[in-house]
């Protein structure tokens, strides 16, 4: 990481260096902290924001597609009703925490705190050198929440972390840890007043305790010209179960990074996403998951619904440790193209380094089926509506599979307005 | 209602002619029976009135109430009343079969500048129209036409048929892979919608639909042309002596 030549930087990589040098004065953290943060932007000045070179970024290449870094916003946020009425909100405001809810069985503690006693030190250690996402929140972060859920805890209603900006940066951190046997269902919003253009972070740490069961679902409803970092970093123990669902329907520039790992035999980890891309914004979702103990078990199904000029990225990597037998992992990446100009890039990785395992991936690209949109309008249903339906028809079975009739709602309302603003 | 004048059309894709000239006249209140041996161009017929882009009118005309819809697609023509019952349903993955029926009920409604059914209106015409098709709540609450047997299908059809309540309904091959309780039922289904305001046209290749759904007129189709016409002892000549003779005596 050092002892690198000095690199000529871009306007967007000197516009980061110059918000850091003006803010580092009011951002929390003690010495420690500090020194933490310092390394972080350092990292980025010396070797710049990753390249296509940088085999994690080769289809993101993040160094040419940062254009601008915006300057702080301090608009005013709307609150938010939460996706499923009667969840513990908290709320997040341009990277500060607004509100905090109170639940049974839940322990929770800022960030902001943890960065100015140092207890939060750790947090600034990036995953590796191509870490641009934690080095980017690592150097800005601001605040956020820890959040532990008790063991055995059953929790009756949802947590939202909402995530909310009016423009500008904003930077957040989670750190979760759901106590042994317990259970929790976690909705992670990421929105934006679509003010001015803005630049978020958010990078979450979740911890799932032997036999704890998760279902944490990323909205990311960000604004046309916004550019969003997401990454989730999970441990998975023994017999945890964590069921990740990701909706992207926003957002100009979007990396979405989850890494994890199962550390304990019957661990189980279910991933979807729907992407849902228009315009001419570029969408990355890269997942790497390490099998790390015989015995455990994933799925992993992308959805993607391309109109317009926009192009997305799904990078899907399973490791198999050596002695991580039994171990059975299922990927699928399935496309709609819906235009000459739509572009999406799929990468599945399988290392396996153990003999007894099922391991499969599998990727489709197509276009609206003709047959089914003639059946559709010939019943009087007009074309828009009918392709409408069918773009749906695509995104719903993995919605469905969450077998949640409030959320499957909610989240089936965000697909149908985004189809409805961006539809054909 | 209907009047095709020396139709031509072909496929698209690769030019191939499949009805050559077709003339045929049914009336409102008519149930005209057409049928014809394998390869005759009966549900290609049934397509073109339809709207399927597949096909490619290149001669004639089709009058709909006085009008030419040639230029419209197959949802503008669904609204105008026309509907086609599938020889083969497709299985759409994805769209509930309820959702299917609301939105092609109002999409119909708003294009015909009516107000779109409440709800529990919605929900009460569905109901009724399935009990008297022996159609279970059950098959309604999976994805269209997924997973439905055959006769769940053209059952099916037949319900969106009745809710949609079209002026031209085209019956193509309805009665193929039916068994015997599935085809009177079916046949019912198409009899309750018998009206002098509505015309049906009848599609099949046998006699035994046509006992159930009893024919004002019989036309064979042979070659992309009608060949005869006649009432309903045509159908029982056919069933008898087969189309060679039919055949025969037009060439």
């Amino acid at each position: 990481m050092s002892a690198q030549p000095q690199i000529k930087l871009t306007e967007a990589e000197n516009a980061l260096l110059a918000a850091y040098t003006e803010q580092v004065g009011d951002l929390p953290g003690n010495g420690d902290v500090l020194i933490a943060r310092d390394r972080l932007i350092t990292d980025i000045k010396t070797r710049g924001l990753p390249t296509r070179r940088v085999e994690a970024w080769h289809y993101t290449d993040l160094r040419n597609l940062l254009r601008q870094v915006p300057a702080n916003a301090n608009g005013d946020v709307e609150a938010l009703a939460p996706l499923i009425s009667g969840s513990a909100v908290f709320t997040l405001e341009n990277g500060k925490v607004a509100a905090k809810a109170k639940a049974e069985g839940v322990t929770v503690r800022r960030i902001e705190t943890m960065l100015a006693d140092g207890s939060g030190a750790f947090l600034m250690s990036p995953r590796g050198d191509d870490d641009a996402v934690g080095r980017i929140n690592g150097g800005f972060l601001r605040d956020g929440l820890e959040i532990a859920v008790a063991d055995g805890a059953a929790l009756a209603e949802p947590i939202e972390l909402q995530v909310l900006h009016s423009g500008g940066q904003s930077h957040a951190r989670f750190v979760v840890t759901v106590g042994a046997g317990a259970s929790a269902q976690i909705v992670e919003r990421q929105q934006g007043n679509g003010a001015s253009a803005a630049l978020v972070s958010s990078v979450s740490e979740l911890t799932l305790k032997s036999g704890a069961e998760v279902s944490w679902i990323i909205v990311q409803e960000q604004g046309v010209s916004d550019t969003h970092f997401g990454q989730i970093n999970f441990r998975l123990e023994k017999d945890a179960k964590l069921k990740l669902f990701i909706v992207n329907a926003g957002g100009k520039l979007v990396r979405q990074e989850v890494h994890g790992v199962t550390l304990g035999e019957g661990a189980d980890f279910t991933f979807r996403v729907v992407n849902l891309l228009g315009g001419e914004s570029h969408t990355d979702v890269t997942m790497t998951l390490g099998h790390d103990v015989p015995e455990t078990t994933s799925t992993e199904i992308v959805r993607n619904v391309v109109f317009d000029k926009a192009s997305g990225v799904f990078q899907g990597q399973i490791r198999v440790a050596p002695d991580a037998q039994k171990t059975d992992a299922r990927m699928a990446c399935n496309t709609l193209l819906l235009s000459e100009e739509a572009d999406f890039s799929t990468k599945p990785e399988l290392e396996i380094f153990a003999d007894d395992v099922q391991c499969a991936h599998g990727a489709t690209v197509a276009d609206i089926d003709r047959n089914h949109l003639y059946y559709l309008m010939a019943r009087g249903i007009p074309e828009r509506r009918a392709r409408g339906l069918l773009v749906q028809a695509f995104v719903a079975e993995v919605i469905e599979e969450l077998d949640d009739a409030p959320l499957v709602e909610a989240l089936e309302a965000v697909i149908e307005g985004w189809l409805e603003r961006h539809g054909n | 209602m209907l009047e095709i004048r020396n139709l031509h059309a072909r496929i698209a894709e690769d030019g191939t002619e499949i009805i050559r000239g077709l003339n045929l006249t049914v009336k409102a209140g008519e149930v005209a029976a057409i049928m014809g041996p394998n390869g005759s161009g009966k549900s290609t017929l049934s397509y073109i009135l339809s709207g399927r882009e597949d096909y490619e009118v290149t001669e004639g005309d089709i009058l709909y109430n006085g009008e030419s819809i040639l230029e419209l697609d197959p949802a503008e023509r669904a609204a105008k009343g026309i509907f086609l019952a599938f020889q083969y349903p497709v299985e759409i993955p994805g769209v509930a079969t309820m959702q299917f029926l609301k939105v092609a009920l109002n999409e119909q409604r708003k294009q015909r500048g009516e107000a779109e059914l409440t709800t529990p209106d919605f929900m009460k015409r569905v109901k009724d129209a399935a009990a008297h098709l022996k159609i279970a709540p059950e098959m309604l609450r999976r994805p269209l036409n997924v997973g439905f047997s055959g006769g769940e299908k053209k059952r099916a059809e037949i319900l969106q048929m009745a809710l949609l309540e079209p002026k031209l309904c085209i019956l193509d091959e309805t009665d193929s892979g039916l068994d015997i309780d599935a085809l009177k039922i079916v046949s019912d289904g198409v009899n309750a919608l018998r009206s002098p305001d509505r015309a049906v046209i009848v599609i099949t290749h046998y006699q035994r639909l046509l006992e159930h759904i009893v024919p004002d007129t019989v036309h064979v189709l042979y070659k992309g042309q009608i060949i005869k016409s006649g009432d309903k002892s045509l159908a029982l000549e056919l069933e008898a002596n087969g189309y060679a003779d039919v055949i025969e005596a037009a060439a």
